[in-house]
């Protein structure tokens, strides 16, 4: 379990995480929603590391992350892994180099074994015959894909993933969310998913936490977000002509 | 204040940069990729660079002691003196600066902007070190060669140039090239080049790692970084000059 204790962090005099403190669920997506400009991003970058909170404590079953020294904090590194909302594919790297490429720093696996890891993240994310493609070829749904294959690469225990629907039509944005949803089951990772897609947060939200204005505001799952909200939750997903429709139609419980 | 704490920051991106690499394999790759991008991708502009510069010393040295009291073969002991003390490591340095440094720049920044960076350190990666220090050690190995390289092509062009000119006979021009020649020279070249090469990757590199924004910045990083690195160049020249000829 990661947990989020107390987190505070300020940019330039302006609170943007104000007393933050979620569990996020071993083997489950975990969901962190919230208009843009409400801090999940920020909380996401604090828990991975890329930025560092004013105060607060971060554990990652029970190991204080905060408090670890740069080799520590190494190593509990290797077991996460991140898929960034533009795919943060390398540009000089094709395909199969680029899901190699962790696998190339941190295990000792010939370059065989090796190639056999990246076929079958490939197929898991069914792009068996893209290898040799350069991330300029690939298409947003694609990048997508091969950023999640490039993270499942080492195993990790963690799965970091920043708004993984934007820029994707409905139906692309369907399949990553399932591909997100089965990856987490198979592997029984720690999933923490950041994004405002209404459609993934019905889709795949098993646990949700929504962030407004930097403090935790409401938290459920997909069950009770449309009919167990705060004012400003209900403000946010109802937002849409779409989901203003559905609040016409009576919930079933 | 701006400048102490940029200083500071290159100070601890220099930290960041001379690290020990994750893998020695992935780091030797990396590498052998940047001899060739910074060292044979740039072979032609030095040629051309060389050439050219070689030939307007010596014609400008010919027409500025065109005396029957000086003796002729000053022009090729000129050329080669001033190929070897100052335009092959400086001009070929700031030409570098340019076309390096802003590919440098403009690489790294784009990596931050698009979060490849970030990927690298959440992956575990130290980005600078990773990013940086392979074009550092090949910068490091391939400026000296380009340099000596345009000492020797900046020679040749300043003797086509006389002799296609009828200015100076080719026995008179190798008499000045072979005339009171000394190793120190060269060492005095090598050093700078040594130097510059490290001002030109490291700042290049500096402003690349930690630009901000959008493809704009990435852009002004690449102009600040060519600016920084080449003022940086002039006055480091300076320095080395007062404390390695005087």
């Amino acid at each position: 379990m990661i947990q989020a204790l107390n987190i505070h962090k300020t940019f330039h005099n302006q609170l943007v995480l104000n007393n933050v403190s979620v569990d996020f669920h071993p083997g489950a997506t975990n969901l962190i929603i919230g208009k843009s400009g409400s801090g999940k991003t920020v909380l996401m970058k604090i828990l991975v590391g890329l930025i560092t909170p004013d105060s607060g404590k971060i554990s990652f079953n029970d190991r204080d992350f905060l408090s670890m020294n740069t080799k520590q904090k190494k190593t509990l590194r290797q077991e996460i892994g991140m898929l960034f909302q533009g795919g943060a594919l390398f540009d000089s790297m094709t395909v199969q180099d680029n899901i190699m490429f962790p696998l190339s720093l941190f295990s000792s696996m010939s370059y065989h074994e090796k190639l056999d890891r990246v076929n079958f993240c490939l197929k898991r994310v069914n792009l068996e015959k893209a290898n040799h493609l350069m991330p300029s070829e690939l298409s947003g749904g694609m990048t997508k894909r091969v950023a999640i294959a490039r993270a499942i690469a080492p195993n990790p225990k963690y799965l970091f993933c920043d708004e993984p629907n934007s820029g994707l039509d409905p139906k692309t944005s369907g399949i990553i969310d399932n591909l997100i949803k089965e990856i987490t089951k198979e592997y029984h990772i720690t999933t923490i998913i950041n994004t405002h897609d209404m459609n993934s947060v019905l889709e795949t939200g098993e646990y949700i936490t929504y962030i407004h204005e930097g403090q935790v505001n409401w938290q459920g799952n997909k069950q009770t977000v449309l009919s167990e909200g705060t004012n400003e939750l209900n403000d946010f997903m109802f937002s849409t002509a779409l989901t203003r429709k559905i609040k016409t139609v009576p919930l079933q419980s | 204040m701006a400048l102490l704490l940029n200083l500071g920051l290159y100070l601890q991106f220099l930290g960041k940069i001379f690290r020990r690499p994750e893998k020695g394999k992935v780091f030797r790759n990396n590498f052998i990729t940047e001899l060739e991008n910074l060292g044979l991708n740039s072979i032609g502009i030095v040629v051309i660079i060389s050439v050219f510069m070689g030939a307007v010393v010596a014609l400008q040295v010919a027409y500025n002691t065109d005396n029957p009291l000086i003796p002729a073969y000053l022009v090729g002991y000129s050329t080669r003196q001033s190929m070897i003390l100052e335009f092959s490591p400086t001009i070929i340095a700031l030409i570098l600066a340019g076309k390096i440094g802003s590919n440098i720049a403009s690489e790294i920044g784009t990596m931050r902007v698009t979060e490849q960076i970030d990927a690298l350190e959440v992956m575990g990666i130290n980005a600078a070190g990773h990013l940086v220090l392979p074009k550092v050690i090949a910068s490091l190995i391939v400026n000296p060669v380009l340099v000596v390289f345009s000492i020797f092509v900046g020679t040749i062009g300043g003797w086509i140039a006389i002799t296609s000119s009828h200015l100076v006979s080719t026995h008179d021009f190798l008499t000045g090239i072979y005339l009171d020649y000394s190793n120190y020279d060269l060492i005095y070249a090598l050093i700078k080049t040594v130097v510059f090469a490290f001002l030109i990757t490291t700042i290049s590199g500096f402003y690349g790692f930690y630009t901000q924004g959008g493809a704009l910045e990435v852009g002004r990083s690449s102009t600040k970084a060519v600016v920084s690195a080449s003022i940086m160049i002039i006055i480091s020249n300076l320095i080395l000059t007062q404390l390695l000829l005087i």
